[in-house]
């Protein structure tokens, strides 16, 4: 009877009578949400435009990040060491394409898969060899992030927002205002959303792959510099940080591996959710720790009763 | 009659030589498929400049083969050009990817539509207007012109194409290559699963994009009798092998074209290489 009590009255009447920490804990896993549906989106894109799971995600993100503060420690400012780090993204994007992708082509999935698995270690190795294995610090101050916190006070509460949050939020957001504006508004979107529904066809009216992966990839490095900033100043710059990219994978499962509002909308419910629980269910309950398998979890139970995910799009069946 | 043989007779081998006036010509390619699956044994054809040519045959006769041959989406299906080549508008094309050819005006529709399902009615328009570079106003001119050639496409311009009817999901196939602004359409088996009404319907707007836009058409097509009906001239496909070919008129009323391709009694399609036994069979045409 208590069991039961604390699991579906007693979090909810916490929830009530605190609402100022209801909101702080609604903020935070909202800004781990909107980092999720980032990645996810990257994801979603490569997939899209190529049937590859990129599983070089999560060493991406090391890989940005490094380069980024490795530029930085070698004296060169800051404001150029970020497109740099573009650059360098985007010859990694245009090599992954040359060397990896386009000799694969016509190849089966699993092929592609494991190529991507390829470039992992190949950036692990290669970013051992060039940045070091020790730890580093992200360089939040000289990127102009500010440090800060707001405070509010709603409900006769209070609500604490550090201003790096903030930061990462709005740059998320922009970011995934930029991509759906991308994908719906330019000629390259559409050939990208075409490739989803259609690989041959796209083929056939003249859409090149190499344009398009060479951009995807370019995209997802962008997406791991962005990321890689924002989870660096929060847990530092190391091999670790890859795990950012796998909290991607319950997004994905949630959401479809083809769904661009998926992603979005899968990312912003489990970076809530899993911080709900987190707080409400798993600390007083479980003992706490509960993100690290709480979203797969959730995932997993939405996948046995929709395989094709919450919002996976529909296959249009007809003939 | 007379025409017929006399038709026949001059093209009995189909290996004319290319002439000024050929947009396209393939000269007695050879497809592998996987490395080991030999499935054209050096087919040869032209096709003239603002021209209408069918290639004809069976299931599994090499048609599409063939196509995809010239645009080279053989690629993406592990099919390789072995011998032979394949020139087009005075360049030899075999080794350019679809992007390049359609840049250079060459394009194909596929066989069983592929419209991008997901995408309206007019996003999958604008994505055959990829390769241009000549700017937003020329493609929205086109898209009128798309428009004007097939009005139910203007009515159901926003509707997602997976879910419109197989009759405009041919439609939408032929308008996206024509955003290309093409010189020469391959066109696979328009007719595929469409009601007769429609496929005349298709078949007339071929011939006015034809006559009006100056586009020269080489179609694939099992339905024989609407394909030689507006094509200028054909070619009949076995087993990987051109087989016969001549001016549609003449093939139409070619005995043995009437025999096999287009009367199809309750037996089905016979086969060329049987010609002797069947050769004085009575059969109604269609
Ligand atoms: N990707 C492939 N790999 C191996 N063999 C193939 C492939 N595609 C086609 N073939 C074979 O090539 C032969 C010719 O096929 P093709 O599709 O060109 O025929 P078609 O004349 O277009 O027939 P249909 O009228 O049924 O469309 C067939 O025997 C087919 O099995
Ligand atoms: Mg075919």
């Amino acid at each position: 009877m208590e069991l039961l009590y604390n699991i579906f009255v007693d979090p909810f009447i916490q929830m009530y009578e605190a609402p100022d920490f209801l909101l702080q804990v609604l903020w935070e896993g909202l800004v781990s949400g909107v980092l999720y549906a980032l990645i996810a989106l990257g994801f979603v894109l490569i997939f899209k435009s190529s049937r590859i799971f990129n599983f070089a995600q999560g060493i991406m993100v090391v890989f940005a990040a490094l380069t980024l503060v490795g530029l930085h420690e070698n004296g060169v400012p800051a404001w150029l060491a970020v497109p740099i780090t573009l650059g360098v993204m985007y010859v990694l994007a245009v090599g992954i394409e040359r060397v990896v992708l386009r000799p694969l082509v016509g190849q089966p999935d699993i092929i592609l898969f494991m190529a991507t698995i390829g470039v992992t270690l190949f950036l692990i190795g290669f970013g051992e060899f060039i940045f070091g294995g020790e730890n580093k610090v992200m360089i939040t101050e000289a990127l102009g992030i500010p440090t800060g916190a707001l405070e509010f006070e709603p409900f006769g509460g209070f609500v604490l927002i550090e201003e790096k949050d903030l930061a990462a939020v709005i740059m998320a957001v922009l970011l995934v205002i930029a991509l759906l504006a991308f994908l719906n508004r330019t000629s390259m979107g559409r050939a990208i959303r075409a490739l989803g529904d259609d690989h041959q066809a796209a083929l056939s009216v003249g859409i090149s792959l190499s344009t398009i992966w060479v951009i995807v990839w370019f995209i997802a490095g962008v997406i791991a510099l962005a990321t890689g900033i924002v989870w660096g100043a929060r847990a530092g710059v190391s091999f670790a940080l890859e795990v950012i990219a796998y909290k991607a994978l319950p997004v994905l499962m949630l959401g479809g591996l083809e769904s661009v509002s998926g992603a979005i909308i899968g990312g912003l419910l489990i970076g809530l959710l899993e911080k709900l629980f987190e707080i409400y269910w798993g600390q007083p309950l479980l003992g706490g720790n509960t993100e690290t398998w709480f979203a797969f979890i959730l995932a997993l139970f939405v996948l046995l009763f929709r395989p094709q995910g919450l919002f996976g799009e529909r296959i249009i069946e007809r003939v | 009659m007379s025409a017929a043989s006399t038709g026949l007779a001059e093209a009995k081998k189909s290996e004319q030589p290319q002439t000024a006036e050929d947009i396209l010509s393939v000269n007695n390619i050879e497809v592998i498929y996987d490395h080991v699956v030999l499935v054209l044994k050096g087919v040869s054809l032209n096709v003239p400049r603002g021209g209408i040519v069918a290639l004809l045959g069976a299931n599994g006769a090499g048609k599409t083969t063939t196509l995809k041959a010239i645009s080279n989406l053989l690629q993406a299906e592990r099919g390789e050009v072995t011998k032979g080549n394949i020139i087009f508008n005075d360049e030899q094309v075999q080794a350019l990817s679809p992007n390049e050819l359609v840049r250079r005006g060459c394009i194909q529709v596929m066989e069983g539509r592929h419209c991008f399902g997901h995408l309206s009615i007019e996003d999958n328009l604008l994505t055959g207007a990829y390769t241009r570079r000549d700017g937003a106003a020329a493609v929205k001119r086109d898209l009128e012109m798309v428009y004007d050639y097939f009005p139910r496409l203007r009515e159901r311009r926003t509707s997602q194409a997976g879910y419109t009817s197989g009759g405009e999901q041919q439609m939408c196939a032929v308008g996206r290559a024509l955003m290309s602004r093409p010189e020469m359409i391959l066109l696979d088996e328009p007719s595929m699963g469409l009601a007769p009404q429609l496929v005349e319907e298709i078949f007339e707007i071929v011939k006015k994009l034809n006559k009006n836009e100056g586009v020269s058409f080489l179609l694939a097509e099992q339905n024989t009798n609407v394909a030689l009906k507006y094509a200028t001239y054909g070619y009949i496909m076995e087993a990987g092998r051109i087989v016969m070919d001549g001016e549609a008129a003449a093939l139409r009323e070619n005995e043995d074209v009437k025999e096999f391709y287009l009367g199809v009694g309750g037996e089905g399609r016979k086969s060329f290489r049987d010609v002797k036994h069947y050769k004085r069979r009575k059969r109604w045409l269609a």
